[in-house]
């Protein structure tokens, strides 16, 4: 089969493959071999990559042309659910469509950089100033409104998303600093703002033994499972922290924390190593993309993928605190996965249209 | 987009470049510390984790205790457990489910309800565990499942504690009973200290001492594997028995109480004034306990739901009813104490009484009236006009405060769950229901009608303060708890009202003599249990209407439809100089407090004044029942 020709990249695709096919074995172990669970996922990977192959085929400029629109429904869909949206897990964050539920903050993900991309493109690079200014309020509108739900682990992925692009497009470090400065400051006077269990969850991070039956027990559990993995795991279907049902989540949120008990420390640095690689490969189809759209837009889609990795393992691991961002594509969940899948067609498409063809 | 000049374009791809590079240097770093993270935990910290891991392989599987026993003052069994069969399958074990649920539906019933049960087990729960399908096996069913046994697959038959309350209805109303755990009670109990319970006390003494009778969980610990099926047994922490609860109430005399209620609906509470020991806590119509502890089915608890004699309701607790002619025992006293009335002055009764400046009859029980009746004439005879006029005379609210201290308009504290409190009406009473107070109202209430309404259980627990010399006791069921293993019985001290506020304690003597008067002078309304009594009894008898009589019109009781007929009350204690019993019977649509429910007070005294039984008790033992 000639990939060059459906427009997708090689390497990033076979990779995507093997991720799929890791996150096919860890769902089928965490979710107590469940059959009927392990084909649904299966059935929305297929979705997935049907999804992503369909938007490789889109000319980058076609994107680009639709991204105010598109940011614009994802708007509309964020206020749809903190209007009428179905309670599910005590938030707000997912949207009745009829047969499907889904989240629309994950449409954000993709859709605020799409939004940012066309809005700072459209002038050379750097920005002025007052696109600047602008490019933070629209990052903020979306963010505020997904910490509404609340879901704080979306949030921020998705304020970071929006921040990446606008650090990619050149904001001057004489703002950057400040702005990271005035962050540190601010941040006790956020803390008042955060639910109660979000401030739990963060405290705990730092003394996790202090209620170890209570707000601690995920992560103590979850480094439990990592931990008793030792170097070469217990085996597939073998994490006994997911089968005695003490890891909660376990085919969602804390699918690595079964995969690392089942196959330790050489699985777990394989699948860093795979997922570093897919950051790396979508670094590179940013580093060649030719306009500041599809720069930007490339760029915000790998940063965004590294974020929901890294904060996913820091969770896992005890080092970040408890936020529920699913581990890319593993985990088992439909609305991440596709949001995901999405992102990798734009990146398909961003590289396989390209007017100058790699040397 | 590319109508920007070229060297922009450069300069945009080297600003772009460099910034990506620096994401990418942080990208990278951050890998490598999640690289680092996973070699700490999973190498340097491998041991650590691998213990607790281990540690998380220890389950606690719990072992119910044995809920504690309820026995009554000489030690017949109230409540017990019941060995019941069960039968259970081992899902991993069975060849094929349906052919064998299909065998043993020739061997045991297994109604729809099992069986949907069942399936819910089969699909929540491990197919290692042992899943019940049918409880309460009968001896038959048990020894055909057991003889087939050897050929069945998965089948398991398992003698589990059941609670049994063998003396089937009796006492009902103070027992209560117990029943599977519901939704709303989930929530408030202490899930550790329920677990591998299924049933917890729904009413009664059953819920009111539910945290002595439960005991405490034991556990086994036993390593399981990674897919949580046991591998040994490591330690083994018994469960500790619930305490066994005596109560207070003498069985054979709750018998003879419900015995002679009979058929009629009513309820007898019987006290030991100086104590405040419930001897009897008889209500009619009563209900077997029994179907109620494995959830009783819809069916049947409709039919008990609907029976138009209540019989699911506490009428001691919960029977709310004018206390009638009873009230004049208490308000006789007010008539010595309280400044406004004279009681020494005799009253003309000519058979009614009238408000001045208002034209409204209100009428005594003998059209006739009683003639020139003193307190004594008009306690012993229970002259209405009497009382009519002291109403009048001394005002609801003097009256109010002078009933309040016996009990009336709150709860009597009894260890019984859900205890109505009566009412004891005033002006501010019925402002807040946004009625006014009329003055007729404070006539009614001079012989115990209009809003006035009391429990059986205030009557007894009133009058037994005038028995015990102006001081109520708290009335009590439990008599003392008893370690099931130890035996050791601790009795928890009776608790005491404040003493009522009397202004000369003679006039206690005095109204007790009037009292007296009532059971043991001719003219007496309890003359004809009094009569042959060989003990001294003080009384006094109430009928409270039920249907009001209009202006003009007269009650003639054979004319009135049953249900609208007047509740017979009668509040008295025995033996008077030194009282070892206190009674208030009520029975409703009874007809006359004098002929109805005297004699059932009777009987209760007899036996414990005098040892004897009119008849037999014979407490119906009801069969466990399928």
């Amino acid at each position: 089969m000639n990939l060059q020709r459906l427009h997708l990249d090689k390497p990033l695709f076979y990779a995507l493959l093997m991720l799929a096919a890791v996150s096919l074995a860890v769902v089928y172990s965490a979710g107590a071999k469940d059959e009927a669970l392990a084909l649904a996922h299966v059935a929305r990977l297929l979705l997935g990559f049907g999804i992503l192959i369909a938007i490789a085929q889109v000319r980058p400029e076609i994107l680009e042309r639709w991204s105010p629109y598109i940011f614009g429904a994802a708007l509309a869909l964020l206020l749809g659910v903190l209007t009428i949206g179905v309670i599910g897990k005590g938030a707000q964050r997912w949207l009745g469509l009829g047969l499907a539920r889904f989240q629309p903050s994950e449409v954000m993900k993709l859709a605020l950089p799409m939004m940012l991309a066309w809005f700072l493109g459209r002038e050379g690079l750097p920005p002025r100033l007052w696109r600047l200014g602008a490019g933070l309020a629209i990052v903020a509108i979306p963010a505020a409104l997904i910490a509404k739900q609340p879901d704080l682990g979306t949030a921020v992925l998705v304020l970071a998303s929006g921040l990446i692009v606008l650090f990619l497009a050149g904001t001057p470090w004489r703002l950057i600093v400040p702005l990271l400065g005035a962050i540190g400051a601010a941040a006790p006077f956020a803390w008042h703002f955060l639910h109660d269990y979000q401030k739990q969850r963060i405290l705990t991070l730092f003394d996790p033994d202090s209620d170890p039956l209570g707000r601690g027990y995920h992560t103590i559990q979850s480094m439990i499972a990592v931990g008793s993995g030792g170097f070469y795991g217990k085996g597939w279907l073998n994490s006994s922290q997911a089968h005695l049902e003490y890891l909660p989540e376990s085919h969602t949120d804390f699918a690595f924390a079964v995969f690392s008990e089942e196959f330790g420390l050489i699985g777990g640095l394989l699948l860093v190593a795979l997922y570093g690689f897919v950051v790396a490969r979508s670094f590179w189809i940013a580093y060649l993309a030719q306009d500041s759209y599809t720069r930007l837009l490339a760029g915000a889609v790998s940063l965004g993928f590294f974020l929901a990795f890294f904060v996913n393992l820091g969770m896992v691991t005890g080092i970040l605190p408890i936020v529920g961002v699913p581990l890319p594509i593993v985990s088992y969940g439909g609305s991440s996965t596709l949001a995901l899948m999405a992102g990798f067609g734009v990146l398909m498409s961003i590289h396989t249209h390209r007017r100058i063809v790699e040397g | 987009m590319l109508n920007i000049p070229i060297k922009d374009y450069f300069r945009e791809t080297k600003l772009f470049n460099a910034r990506l590079t620096v994401a990418a240097a942080v990208a990278g770093a951050l890998i490598l510390l999640l690289a680092v993270r996973l070699a700490y935990l999973q190498v340097v910290a491998h041991k650590h984790y691998a213990t607790l891991s281990q540690a998380n392989r220890i389950r606690p599987i719990p072992i119910p205790p044995v809920r504690g026993l309820i026995l009554d003052r000489n030690g017949v069994v109230l409540a017990q457990n019941f060995p019941v069969y069960t039968l259970e399958i081992v899902p991993e074990q069975v060849d094929d489910m349906d052919t064998l649920i299909e065998e043993l539906g020739g061997l045991v019933t297994l109604g729809e309800a099992d069986l949907k049960a069942f399936r819910r087990l089969l699909r929540e729960r491990p197919r290692f565990e042992q899943l019940t399908l049918r409880t309460n096996l009968s001896e038959v069913e048990a020894a055909r499942v057991a003889v087939r046994r050897p050929y069945l697959n998965g089948v398991e038959l398992q003698a589990r504690l059941q609670r049994h309350y063998p003396l089937g209805g009796l006492a009902v109303h103070a027992l209560g009973y117990v029943g599977r755990i519901n939704e709303s009670e989930m929530e408030r109990i202490d899930k550790s200290a329920y677990r591998g319970m299924r049933h917890i006390g729904k009413l009664g003494v059953e819920a009111t001492y539910e945290k002595l009778l439960l005991g405490d969980v034991g556990f086994e610990k036993v390593e399981i594997n990674a897919h949580g099926r046991t591998l040994r047994n490591i330690e083994r922490v018994a469960p500790v028995a619930g305490k066994n609860l005596t109560l207070n109430i003498d069985a054979k005399l709750q018998a003879l109480a419900e015995q002679a209620l009979g058929k009629r609906r009513g309820a007898v509470v019987a006290i030991e004034p100086r104590s405040g020991a419930v001897l009897a806590f008889a209500a009619t119509p009563t209900y077997d306990p029994n179907p109620f502890v494995n959830g009783i089915d819809p069916e049947a608890y409709r039919k008990l739901l609907d029976d138009p004699d209540k019989p699911l309701v506490n009428r001691i607790l919960n029977g709310q009813y004018s206390p009638g002619s009873t009230i004049k025992a208490f308000l006789g006293l007010a008539a010595l104490e309280l400044g406004g009335f004279d009681a020494d002055k005799p009253v003309t009764c000519p058979g009614w009484f009238t408000l001045p400046g208002d034209r409204h009859l209100f009428r005594d029980w003998k059209k006739t009236g009683h003639g020139v009746v003193t307190l004594h004439e008009a306690i012993v005879q229970s002259c209405d006009v009497y009382f009519y006029r002291f109403a009048a005379a001394v005002g609801i609210e003097a009256m109010k405060n002078f009933l309040a201290p016996f009990g009336f308009g709150a709860k009597t504290g009894v260890d019984l769950p859900g205890e109505s409190e009566g009412i004891l009406p005033s002006p501010e009473w019925k402002k807040a229901r946004g009625q006014p107070w009329y003055p007729g109202e404070t006539v009614m209430t001079g012989i115990g009608q209009g809003p006035i309404l009391a429990t059986p259980l205030q009557l007894a627990s009133a009058i037994s303060a005038i028995a015990n010399g102006g001081v109520r006791m708290k009335p009590r069921l439990l008599r003392s708890i008893v370690d099931a293993k130890s035996k050791v019985a601790r009795e928890p001290e009776p608790e005491t009202y404040p003493e009522l506020p009397l202004r000369d304690k003679h006039h206690l003597d005095e109204l007790i003599e009037h009292l007296t008067g009532v059971v043991h002078t001719n003219k007496g309304t309890a003359y004809g249990i009094g009569y042959n009594a060989p003990y001294k009894i003080a009384g006094k008898t109430g009928t409270a209407q039920v249907k009001g009589v209009a202006q003009g019109e007269s009650y003639v009781e054979k004319l009135v439809p049953e249900r609208l007929r007047d509740h017979a009350l009668f509040i008295s204690f025995a033996p008077v100089e030194a009282p070892q019993i206190a009674v208030a019977v009520v029975i409703e649509n009874g007809g006359h407090g004098s002929s109805a429910a005297a004699p059932v007070a009777r009987k209760l005294m007899d036996y414990v004044i005098l040892g004897k039984t009119t008849a037999p008790p014979q407490p119906a033992a009801s069969e466990n029942n399928e």
